[in-house]
């Protein structure tokens, strides 16, 4: 088994997570070059490096930079999605309390490649601890003045940590928006996208903290930095947030290209492993047939599966992956912010149906209306939540048909 | 003015302005789009998902209600999956709701060919509230169309005395903390109850007759005239139940230049004035 060198992680369970220990390790470089070449080769560095968003989209970061740094209002933000929510997964916090300092260089690189006249951090409202780290590890940089000389009038950056109250939904970009504008966490249309009409309406860049913490070495050591590991298609590398039937449930990073049977075995997966869900609770089962898939995009896109949120959960033979689809439909139907039709009743009548089927009291026609149940949520969804709230039950009505599940 | 462009409606060149919904260009095509959500004098909620349509180049289905036009659109309404999600979202509709009183969604639902036994589950029960003079709430027949939350607020009124309150299933419309609507910021204008689509919001006075099997809306006449309370000048809509010569609601004509249709607390609920007897001058003294 390869040992892969920790790029993002690399400074994880240093003795020392001060900002002079980070400085000291080469920290904040990335900050001085950006503002030694100025906001435009900035984020012609980031795109070039291929850099795509790791909160589960793949949008391209740097496409997403350039339409805020050109957008015509004076008054922009920037906003680091630390809501991280979905079942299973739990990188960005491993990330943020490894090294706080480089996501938080990230984010002022952010700042100043797109002029942000403010930046917000939605946090997890579980996340106790990160935001504590977080507000501590500001309170240091701006002690030490690098705060400075970021917002274009001159004034010193204003972060601002918000704390999430407990919803899923409210990791969904604009449902963040709203929560951090004070009202209820409900998704928006899109269009207008948030780098056009984002938090209060004016263009902002919303991005994981996976995806900001990729940035500063991108600008300090050029887009090629990023393009010396992983694939042509998927450069860099991926935290994947392992948990379930192995020894060592755990974040791992990997670059992109590494099989999913190498990153089981990492984790130390048990022998008879019986599936995998694949990106959390969004994502779909994958079985022991495929666990030779490249974890990169285009090696998921393959396997018709996603890297979602780097959620990766391992099931044994003797689960019932029916309870399991039984517990992600619970999941939504909790989750659902309730506005619109087909999530909020959808999630609902899924949810009764699968806990028919995990009970084994199925009537005989729940799998073809949880079918056609699904087509609904799918398309006629006004969010991410109830258009992916049936990917992992399909996922498992397939594997059903193909005789692959042990119970 | 904006140029006028063309977009594609199931292949055929339609007109449109900049600015329009998609929706606002199917009905001047004529093209049957069911809505529930959606109200002309209210910001497009996009919540109810009736009207959803296939716009090449997006994934999911989009709401006509809410999406503009823009130059070069290709819209589709007759493919089965537009009618398989607008199915949908009525037969998920009449799995929870009591539609006893929303003629328009069971008639829109059954044109669908949407087969209300469709989904088995638990329905709504979350009650009936009786706990003011002048309107009732019945919110097993609640759609969480967000009308209400619209007239209520920025839309109409301003008096932001209902919001939607809890998540997924178990959502609805709250008065604050759930409140009565005498203890909330309610002011009674009843707009609310104009907007309401299935009768979960209903005047008390319309709700008490059909309890009695007195309601009936081919027995009603309506006579026209101007509010008397102030100097706005709202035109009032008296329904006068022919037989007991008796005013039993009270609205305003949704295309009126002043009102739109909404109205204040004395013009809706002020009539019963007009059938007090008249009293002689004096005549209390008396006896």
């Amino acid at each position: 088994m390869a040992m892969h060198e920790a790029v993002l992680l690399r400074r994880r369970g240093a003795e020392q997570r001060n900002l002079k220990a980070y400085v000291a390790s080469g920290g904040l470089a990335a900050l001085a070059k950006a503002r030694a070449i100025g906001p435009e080769e900035t984020v012609r560095i980031l795109t070039d490096s291929g850099l795509v968003g790791r909160g589960g989209a793949a949008f391209p970061a740097g496409r997403k930079w350039e339409s805020v740094r050109t957008a015509k209002d004076p008054i922009r933000y920037v906003v680091l999605n630390t809501d991280e929510s979905e079942p299973g997964t739990f990188k960005d916090r491993v990330m943020i309390e490894s090294d706080p300092f480089m996501v938080l260089e990230g984010l002022l690189i952010a700042c100043y490649a797109v002029s942000a006249t403010g930046a917000y951090i939605y946090v997890r409202g579980e996340y106790g601890r990160v935001a504590d780290l977080l507000q501590q590890s500001l309170r240091e940089l701006q002690q030490a003045g690098h705060l400075e000389g970021i917002e274009p009038q001159g004034r010193p950056l204003r972060v601002e940590i918000r704390r999430g109250g407990g919803a899923y939904i409210c990791g969904e970009e604009t449902a963040l928006f709203r929560s951090i504008e004070g009202y209820r966490g409900e998704p928006m249309a899109k269009p207008p996208f948030p780098t056009v009409a984002g938090l209060f309406r004016k263009p902002t860049v919303v991005n994981n903290v996976e995806t900001i913490a990729n940035v500063p070495d991108i600008i300090a050591f050029g887009a090629k930095a990023l393009r010396s590991r992983g694939t042509e298609r998927s450069p860099g590398t991926k935290l994947f947030s392992v948990s379930g039937h192995v020894a060592r449930p755990d974040t791992y990073e990997v670059p992109f290209g590494t099989p999913l049977s190498e990153l089981l075995q990492m984790a130390g997966g048990e022998a008879d492993l019986q599936a995998v869900l694949m990106g959390g609770a969004a994502g779909t089962f994958v079985f022991p047939k495929d666990f030779d898939l490249a974890l990169s995009y285009e090696g998921v896109a393959e396997r018709h599966t996603t890297l979602g949120s780097g959620a990766v959960i391992a099931f044994n033979r003797q689960t019932n992956l029916w309870q399991v689809a039984e517990r992600l439909g619970r999941f939504f139907a909790h989750e659902s912010c309730g506005q619109c039709v087909p999530c909020r009743v959808g999630t609902r009548r899924q949810h009764e149906m699968l806990a028919t089927l995990a009970a084994g009291r199925g009537q005989g026609d729940e799998r073809g209306l949880l079918l056609r149940l699904s087509q609904v949520m799918t398309d006629a969804s006004i969010c991410g939540l109830g258009q992916t709230a049936a990917t992992a039950v399909r996922s498992l009505m397939d594997a059903e048909s193909a005789g692959l599940l042990a119970h | 003015m904006a140029e006028e462009f063309t977009i594609l409606i199931d292949g055929r060149p339609a007109p449109a302005r900049p600015g329009e919904t998609i929706l606002t260009v199917l009905r001047r095509q004529e093209v049957e789009t069911p809505t529930l959500c959606t109200h002309q004098h209210l910001t497009p909620a996009k919540t109810c998902r009736a009207c959803v349509v296939e716009l090449k180049g997006s994934r999911p289905l989009v709401a006509s209600c809410e999406r503009k036009v823009e130059p070069g659109m290709e819209v589709r309404t007759d493919s089965e999956r537009v009618q398989n999600a607008r199915r949908g979202v009525f037969e998920l509709l009449l799995s929870q709701n009591d539609v006893s009183t929303a003629p328009g969604l069971v008639s829109q639902a059954e044109a669908l060919g949407a087969d209300p036994d469709r989904y088995r589950g638990q329905r709504y029960d979350r009650g009936f509230f009786d706990d003011n003079k002048l309107y009732v709430r019945d919110f097993d027949k609640c759609i969480l169309c967000y009308r209400c939350v619209e007239a209520c607020g920025p839309d109409v009124q301003n008096t932001f005395a209902l919001t939607v309150a809890g998540r997924g299933f178990t959502a609805g419309i709250s008065a604050g903390f759930d409140e009565t609507l005498v203890e909330s910021a309610c002011v009674f204008c009843g707009n609310c109850v104009e907007v309401c689509p299935t009768g979960a919001l209903m005047d008390r006075r319309e709700h008490s007759m059909r309890e009695q099997g007195r309601w009936d809306e081919s027995r009603q006449d309506i006579v026209q005239t101007t509010c008397g309370y102030c100097g706005v000048g709202c035109q009032l809509d008296m329904h006068v139940d022919r037989e007991r010569n008796e005013i039993v609601k009270v609205t305003s004509p949704d295309q009126h230049p002043i009102t739109l249709g909404f109205l204040c607390v004395k013009g809706r609920y002020g009539y019963s004035f007009v059938e007090a007897e008249d009293e002689p001058a004096g005549a209390a003294k008396q006896v």
